[in-house]
């Protein structure tokens, strides 16, 4: 019988639950199928649940924002609100217009939550916990991603709706745009780590990479707001142009199951940065007691869920054109000067130094192109006010 | 049977089915996303050999982008739910006789390839040897960087078709 | 290595499984009653003119062309990321230069105007 360490609670008990199943005389592989279908269940039932959580958390703070109460009404703080919301969602009527693609039209939410879902598959929670560590975690992450921005593309179409079509659209020009730099970002982490999956790359995080590669989470932090379609980049559903984008023709659960992807994935976004750049499950006394991680993680999660949330409630929605350029004209060219200094600086610097110095060296390396492209804006800004002012020294000539 | 020859048989089966469904179906989003299916089985094949890479590349770039490009290229056209003409051309024969040929010689000569095979047992980090041949001098370094100028002439190639030109305007 | 998925394939089977019992539940419990006019297409109570599926500007499709080959170009450097700390210094330039091409292409596409939205 496996020993139960109350330091390592979670994994102690899987471990026991395969024990009694093989004690029982079942097949060692019938086991372990067992185990990870337990195992799943509970890593579903976690994802579907905590939007609720950070639905109302969102709510209450960006309340606070505003100078407002928030949900105060059903339970404590107004803490049942999500519930009580989906007793709603479910009990209102469904309707599918006329002229829609019933089964794509049903299908989309689905594999939009099934997606997000997916990637929990590979997000370790403690240097212990983590659902399956395949050694392409990263682009595992971005490809089920990908598999999203389908599902919007067939709801928006299969609406038969002018306004979800055009959002269908948006999303294209968008979520696939913002793809790229997101991962030109995530192969810096990958080049510092040496590896793609998830947990080597917290493993080697003893200076998290947030300290060696600022830049690439920064570039992170924003194009993945953009791939999840938040303010300020909530084109795809801008609601004062083109009404609510792609969901617009859905209504009770569905609308809901739309709605449970959308803040599913932005929490999952937290969470891969987190894990990422910000050291995952690091923390201090996480080699005696890796539970502890499960916390640091969660912690780390929120923090950067707030860091989201502060930026979606100041910010105002940015045009279409301005969405393009700042992609293509900004967020991508950095992202490859900052993958290419990061390669040849890390290179050059000696391998017996240590990790603290590496990470300092980079850290200024980084700096400098900060600086750098500070200075380019400066320059281009410059040059437009003179053209400006020389256009309306034209006007007041005549 | 092994399990994962049994999943080999349903995933591949699923793969055939959704391909044939890819050019049957008569609207043309859904053969789209037929498309995506089958290439989702292929992906899964991938993954029963053991290429958890070419699994993830494969959803990355055929799903990612261009079934996604394919499904938006439709979007684009007019009347797709129109589609109501015949699904065979007057050639079809020749059509048929080519695929025939074509699928004839390609598995003689999958039959006949002496194929080299795993060594058994964990072969290590596919990724990293896979990374260090491509950038390996005695190996592959010369198509990996004729690979980025090929893609290069790919961009300026569509960047020229799909460009309105100024004159037009 | 297989066996790794098989977890990745019981949880997207859960979250397909787990998104669609609300779905189902709410076909139950929702009541039903359609009329003509609530099956409409939503235009903020306007009349739906014409066709839905019209045509759309073609800069949309630039966009992911563009997008297209700078994926196939990333997911070449995944690998020479993944072994990157074992490469020497040479074979890091090689990759550099395989970026530099990257970002010609890029710059040939800003220049010619292709990333302007217009």
């Amino acid at each position: 019988m496996p020993e139960v360490r109350l330091g390592d609670l979670l994994v102690s008990l899987y471990d026991l639950f395969g024990w009694g199943l093989s004690e029982i005389g079942l097949n060692p592989s019938v086991v372990s199928i067992l185990q990870k279908l337990v195992a799943a269940f509970i890593l579903t039932n976690f994802c579907l649940l905590t939007p609720l959580l950070t639905i109302w958390l969102e709510r209450k703070v960006s309340a606070r924002f505003q100078d407002r109460l928030g949900p105060n009404r059903v339970g404590p703080f107004g803490l049942f609100q999500g519930f009580a919301d989906i007793v709603k969602l479910i009990t209102k009527e469904d309707i599918t217009p006329a002229g829609a693609d019933k089964t794509v039209f049903n299908i989309g939410p689905v594999i939009a939550v099934a997606s997000v879902v997916g990637i929990w598959a590979v997000i370790p929670f403690a240097s212990t916990m983590v659902g399956t560590d395949i050694n392409v975690g990263i682009l595992y992450s971005v490809a089920v991603g990908a598999i999203g921005t389908l599902a919007i593309m067939m709801g928006g179409w299969a609406s038969n709706n002018k306004y979800a079509l055009l959002g269908s659209f948006r999303t294209v020009a968008q979520l696939v745009s913002y793809e790229v730099p997101m991962i030109i970002a995530l192969l810096i982490p990958t080049l510092l780590a040496g590896s793609m999956s998830m947990n080597t790359i917290v493993q080697e995080q003893q200076v998290w990479f947030v300290v060696a590669a600022p830049i690439a989470a920064l570039l992170f932090l924003i194009s993945s707001i953009a791939e999840v379609g938040r303010a300020p980049f909530d084109l795809l559903e801008a609601e004062s142009e083109i009404v609510a984008g792609f969901h617009v023709e859905y209504t009770g659960m569905k609308f809901g199951v739309w709605m449970l992807a959308e803040f599913l994935h932005a929490f999952t976004i937290c969470a891969l940065t987190a894990v990422v750049f910000l050291g995952g499950w690091r923390g201090p006394w996480v080699d005696q007691y890796p539970l502890l991680g499960v916390v640091y993680f969660l912690t780390k999660t929120y923090f950067v869920s707030m860091i989201m949330l502060w930026i979606r409630v100041t910010v105002p929605r940015v045009r279409i054109d301005q969405m393009n350029d700042l992609n293509w004209k900004f967020l991508v060219p950095l992202s490859l000067v900052a993958l290419v200094v990061t390669a040849l600086v890390d290179k050059s610097i000696p391998v017996d130094f240590s990790i603290g110095s590496r990470s300092l060296i980079l850290f200024l390396a980084n700096m400098v192109i900060v600086v750098a492209t500070l200075l380019v804006l400066r320059g281009i800004s410059r040059k437009e006010q003179a053209a400006q002012s020389e256009l309306q020294a034209e006007v007041n000539s005549i | 049977m092994t399990a994962s020859q049994i999943f080999f048989l349903l995933f591949a089966s699923a793969t055939l089915v959704a391909a044939y469904l890819v050019v049957t179906v008569r609207n043309l989003i859904h053969a789209a996303l037929w498309l995506v299916a089958s290439l989702l089985g292929i992906a899964s094949i991938f993954v029963l050999l053991d290429a958890s890479f070419m699994a993830t590349v494969e959803i990355v770039l055929y799903i990612g982008a261009i079934a996604i490009l394919i499904v938006f290229a439709v979007m684009l056209t007019r009347r797709v739910m129109e589609d109501v003409g015949p699904q065979r051309t007057n050639t079809w024969w020749f059509g048929a006789i080519l695929a025939i040929l074509f699928f004839a010689s390609a598995s003689t000569l999958i039959w006949l390839t002496q194929w080299p095979t795993l060594p058994e047992g964990d072969v290590g980090n596919t990724v990293l040897i896979l990374g260090k041949s491509l950038v390996d001098p005695s190996k592959y370094v010369v198509p990996f960087e004729i690979a980025s100028v090929l893609l290069i002439v790919a961009l300026i190639g569509s960047i020229a078709v799909a460009l309105p030109s100024k004159q037009s305007e | 290595m297989a066996h790794e998925w098989i977890f990745i394939g019981i949880i997207l089977l859960f979250g397909t499984i787990f998104a669609a019992v609300p779905l189902v539940v709410n076909t139950i419990v929702a009541p039903k009653k359609p009329n003509v006019l609530k099956n409409e297409t939503y235009e903020c109570g306007m009349e739906t003119v014409g066709d839905t599926w019209i045509q759309f500007k073609v800069q949309y499709y630039i966009f992911s062309l563009v997008f297209v080959i700078f994926d196939v170009e990333i997911v070449f450097l995944f690998p020479w990321a993944v072994a990157y700390k074992q490469l020497p210094f040479f074979a890091v330039v090689e990759g550099v230069i395989f970026i530099v091409i990257l970002a010609g292409g890029l710059l040939y596409a800003w220049r010619k105007g292709a990333l302007d939205w217009v």
